[in-house]
């Protein structure tokens, strides 16, 4: 499993920075600016558990290495010239005609611009690099997932073993995912720190990233992109497994409990917060693709709220509505 | 009658919300007894709200920005307390109360404190700066500044009737429309932008036609001020971004007043032309605030160093091209909608181009130090906080509009230290600067300089202490705009965050102590010669404050630096200029077609918010015929006789005269 991750950080440090390569020593000096990341338990972020993740942290570290090298000069020019030039400093040369040097003005425009002409490559073949939509694996075939936010909820549907799961997220480690995505109303962002690139959820349209696990492990998800008042509850658990707990998931899921068709989603689509993670034992065929063409309409809003002919029901009222 | 207006309105049961109410309440009240009382009245209405002299509307515009200032700080204090507390509860403000709050926060901050003082400094300083009379439009000046009154007045209204937005600053469809949101807070918000929108764009029109037509003999472009540049690039933001904005929200106001599909998720509506299009306007935007302050520390650095601005071409050129660069990177606010990847790496590559010409600046600026006799007045050590601040600032943002980097920081609460690093660090800091360096020649005397500089230290550090945990949360996966969370690393960060607003509250008491402090013992702060700081530029020409027409007669400008070089050929030759022939001047009657146009802007504004028809008819019928009436006013000038502009400027040159022999020439 690791041997995947490692071979796309490489590539990726190789592609995203074949000239930021040289400045590894400097990237490590990134690090240790931050000597907490490397001992805390949670840096989401700096402590990626897939590929993807690792990638996106990798390029965060070059790009924060290669301005580093520039921001800390300066910063540290600005207290020198503001001290030595200070007004009670004897010593300090004053010269209150010199307004212009052209090699310094050559100077100032050509280290900020190859600067960016660096981190222009980085960014460019970062962005080719780490498309959310581009697959992560040529050879191995990815576990299909399509999500959906609701208010204020996720689905996850497994299309190929014909089950489903509310706010919360199995996956089989070591295993590329390919995740579509789309949303029941208003925009969210699918989020788990840990594996990598977000994406949004748009109603009406299906969004795509490839992400990946490459050890069994629970990893924290949520929306990053404010969806209305039950927006801080939209969070889930990812469980990654072993493949063989994964099928044996998949083989204890299926065909127990409810079925996920038309009506159910309909009634998932109503606003409530707080839904316990439960699971449906069958989806209808093609209910994602219904929801994207909005032929399962979209869910509905909260009814009144303030300046309306009543109060806005209280969350709990809208939950217990929700079941 | 009253449409949906109606007693259930007021939200009674919430008890922050009554208590600020009747606060609120009984401070105005007390304001407004104390002035009539005292019969301070017709002053303030002669003087001030009818007034159309460019000075006057730039103090109204900072003094709303600070009052703003103060209501759009405590937002930020109850945010930062409920984060501080909410791990693994409610906290103590409900989410329908919370998500007002920081909605209120960020749209008061930017529309409500930050433009109205860049407008305020602008509107002070440009026409002094180019040595002219006033604005192009003085009374345009005036109904600009009072619309954006009214939009402050709505947001404020939103308080105690009704509720505000819920879904950001920027009302972001789906969420904003009629389905998700069908309260009055989308609408309250719509109209209170749209009113002060319409102000913004005349000020922009104004400003611009200002700089590129009303200009003293002899300064060319190229002799103007650079704050005059940045002020021309900023304002010809306004006239080209802030009616996307306008046409922007009109869509999201069809749609939910008549029923219109622009934005919805049925038929056939497109919320991504929304995000596009709000994004169009929205980062130019930063650069119409960031500009303006770019040009008050140019003119810090150089005053405090007693040196010219280095390389003045070098930062003419690096305004106008992130003027023109600001415009192609909108789409780095959503790189993940999924674009793809080519789009997505053009607009990160675009936003970096950006870091160019503002790395050149940053370079002039130590440049200027260098070689210099750097004095540090609260102007120049908010110039240096700056400094220092905004190369975090950009290093941040720059890193953010690398694609993947933003995959996972996107939304997140880095981006929000991030905006509020270049926004606090670059804007306010910015303006602080501004508002201490052109206070003695607005008021006649400094502002107290210890509590000054103790009100910087406790701002900069504080901002420190409150953002740079942001950073570390944003790293460790807290997203924005979270009302409560279950993640309990993230708490202490979240609680030092909030120690650090703590420090900031004491950076804001200590320049309102300043003020207050500097109002009571103005006698001995008192600017007598009208160049407390050895200036270069203008303004420094004229008696603090300046009079009514500024200028006696129109100074004859040389160079750059016209001010600076007419006072080394005074100190050289031991003489001032010989006195010139005098003649009165025409100057513009005041106009109260502003203020009373702005109270029917309110009432209509008002009205559609509450659907009170008739109410808006009635309202527009008469904002129209204020129109009408000032349109075809006949007279529109008063003369100033020759004997009071004589009289005004003898003063002035005899201040200056008996400053001469104190001063040295530079050496």
């Amino acid at each position: 499993m690791m041997g995947i991750s490692e071979r796309r950080c490489l590539r990726a440090a190789r592609h995203g920075s074949s000239v930021a390569w040289s400045l590894r020593a400097l990237r490590w000096c990134a690090v240790a600016s931050l000597p907490l990341a490397l001992t805390a338990c949670n840096w989401a972020v700096l402590d990626p558990r897939g590929p993807v993740g690792h990638a996106d942290r990798t390029i965060l570290l070059d790009s924060l290495a290669i301005m580093l090298a520039i921001g800390v000069p300066t910063i540290l020019a600005t207290f020198a010239f503001a001290w030595w030039f200070r007004a009670s400093n004897t010593r300090a040369r004053y010269r209150p005609d010199w307004e212009f040097s052209g090699a310094i003005e050559l100077v100032v425009w050509s280290i900020p611009a190859m600067v960016i002409i660096l981190l222009g490559g980085v960014a460019w073949i970062g962005s080719h690099d780490l498309d959310p939509a581009k697959p992560l694996s040529e050879r191995q075939a990815p576990v299909e997932i399509q999500v959906v936010s609701l208010d204020w909820k996720w689905l996850f549907i497994y299309p190929h073993e014909g089950v489903a799961s509310v706010n919360q997220l199995v996956v089989p480690a070591g295993v590329p995912l390919r995740f579509s995505l789309t949303s029941a109303s208003v925009w969210n962002a699918f989020f788990v720190p840990q594996l990598g690139s977000m994406i949004y959820t748009m109603n009406g349209m299906r969004t795509q990233v490839n992400l990946q696990a490459d050890e069994p492990g629970t990893f924290h998800g949520l929306s990053a992109h404010f969806s209305g008042d039950g927006f801080s509850d939209m969070h889930f658990q990812v469980r990654a497994v072993r493949s063989d707990e994964f099928a044996a998931w998949v083989q204890a899921t299926r065909g127990v409990g409810p079925t996920l068709d038309g009506a159910a989603y309909t009634a998932l689509a109503r606003q409530s917060t707080k839904l316990p993670p439960s699971t449906f034992g069958a989806v209808t065929p093609e209910l994602f693709s219904q929801v994207v063409r909005q032929e399962l309409p979209p869910g509905p809003g909260p009814g009144t709220e303030r300046g309306g002919a009543a109060e806005a029901p209280k969350a709990g009222a809208a939950a217990k509505k929700g079941h | 009658m009253w449409g949906k207006l109606s007693w259930e309105a007021v939200p009674l049961h919430e008890p922050i919300v009554m208590v600020t109410s009747a606060v609120v309440a009984i401070g105005i009240t007390a304001v407004l007894a104390w002035v009539i009382v005292k019969g301070h009245l017709p002053y303030i209405w002669k003087e001030w709200l009818s007034s159309v002299d460019h000075k006057r509307i730039g103090v109204m515009y900072i003094l709303l920005a600070l009052v703003m200032l103060l209501r759009g700080f405590a937002d930020a204090i109850m945010m930062r307390s409920q984060q501080a507390v909410a791990m693994g509860n409610a906290g103590f403000l409900p989410p329908e109360h919370y998500n007002q709050i920081f909605s209120a926060h960020g749209t008061i901050m930017i529309f409500f404190v930050a433009m109205p003082f860049v407008i305020g400094l602008m509107n002070f300083a440009v026409p002094l700066q180019l040595g002219a009379r006033d604005v192009a439009f003085p009374v345009l000046n005036s109904v600009g500044f009072w619309l954006t009154a009214t939009g402050a007045l709505l947001v404020n209204i939103s308080l105690f009737i009704g509720e505000f937005a819920r879904v950001g600053w920027l009302p972001y469809p789906p969420l904003s429309e009629l389905a998700y949101s069908p309260g009055v807070g989308v609408d309250y918000y719509l109209w209170a932008l749209q009113i002060s929108g319409a102000g913004t764009l005349l000020s922009g029109v104004n400003l611009v036609t200002t700089v590129l037509k009303v200009r003293a003999p002899g300064m060319t472009y190229l002799h103007m001020p650079i704050f005059c540049w940045t002020t021309l690039a900023s304002n010809l933001l306004i006239v080209a971004a802030f009616p996307i904005l306008t046409a922007t929200l009109a869509m999201l106001l069809l749609d939910r007043y008549l029923g219109f599909h622009f934005f919805t998720n049925e038929a056939g509506g497109n919320p991504m032309m929304f995000m596009n299009l709000i994004w169009a306007w929205g980062h130019p935007e930063v650069y119409i605030l960031v500009l303006p302050a770019f040009g008050i520390f140019s003119e810090v650095f150089a005053t405090f160093s007693g040196k010219p601005l280095f390389g003045y071409r070098s930062m003419v050129a690096a305004t106008m091209a992130i003027c023109i660069l600001s415009f192609m990177v909108w789409l780095h606010h959503f790189f993940t909608m999924g674009a793809g990847a080519d789009v997505n790496a053009i607009f990160g590559i675009a936003t970096m181009i950006i870091a160019v010409p503002t790395g050149v600046k940053i370079y002039n600026w130590l440049f200027t130090m260098y070689s210099g006799r750097v004095v540090f007045e609260p102007p120049m050590l908010w110039a240096l906080g700056f400094v220092v601040t905004f190369v975090i600032g950009g290093m941040t943002g720059v890193l953010l509009a690398v694609p993947p980097a933003d995959f996972v920081l996107h939304n997140s609460l880095f981006l929000v230290a991030h905006f509020h690093n270049v926004i606090i660090g670059g804007v306010v800091f910015g303006l602080f600067a501004g508002y201490e360096y052109w206070f003695p020649k607005a008021f006649g005397f400094r502002l107290h300089k210890g509590l000054g500089v103790a009100a910087f230290w406790f701002w900069i550090i504080g901002f420190f202490v409150a953002f740079m945990p942001l950073y570390v949360l944003g790293l460790m996966g807290m997203t924005r705009r979270m009302q409560h969370y279950d993640v309990p690393e993230w708490q202490p960060w979240l609680q030092v965050a909030a120690g650090g607003a703590a420090l900031i509250a004491i950076g804001v008491a200590l320049q309102v102590v300043q003020l207050v402090w500097s109002i009571r013992h103005r006698e001995a702060l008192r600017d007598t010669t009208g160049d407390p700081w050895n200036g270069r530029t203008l303004e420094w020409m004229t008696p603090s404050p300046p009079p009514m027409f500024n200028y006696a007669v129109m100074p004859q400008v040389e160079g750059v630096e016209a001010y600076w070089m007419r006072k080394q050929s005074a100190i050289e030759r031991r003489a001032l200029q010989p006195e010139p022939d005098y003649h009165d001047i025409h100057m513009p009657r005041n106009s109260s077609a502003g203020f009373i146009c702005a109270f029917f802007a309110a009432t209509m504004g008002f009205a559609l918010i509450w659907h009170i028809w008739w109410l808006v008819a009635l309202a527009f019928v008469c904002a129209w015929a204020v129109f009408v009436v000032v349109a075809w006013r006949d007279e529109h000038e008063e003369a100033i006789p020759a004997a009071t502009v004589a009289a005004v400027d003898r003063a002035n040159r005899a201040a200056r005269e008996a400053a001469l022999p104190t001063l040295r020439p530079v050496s």
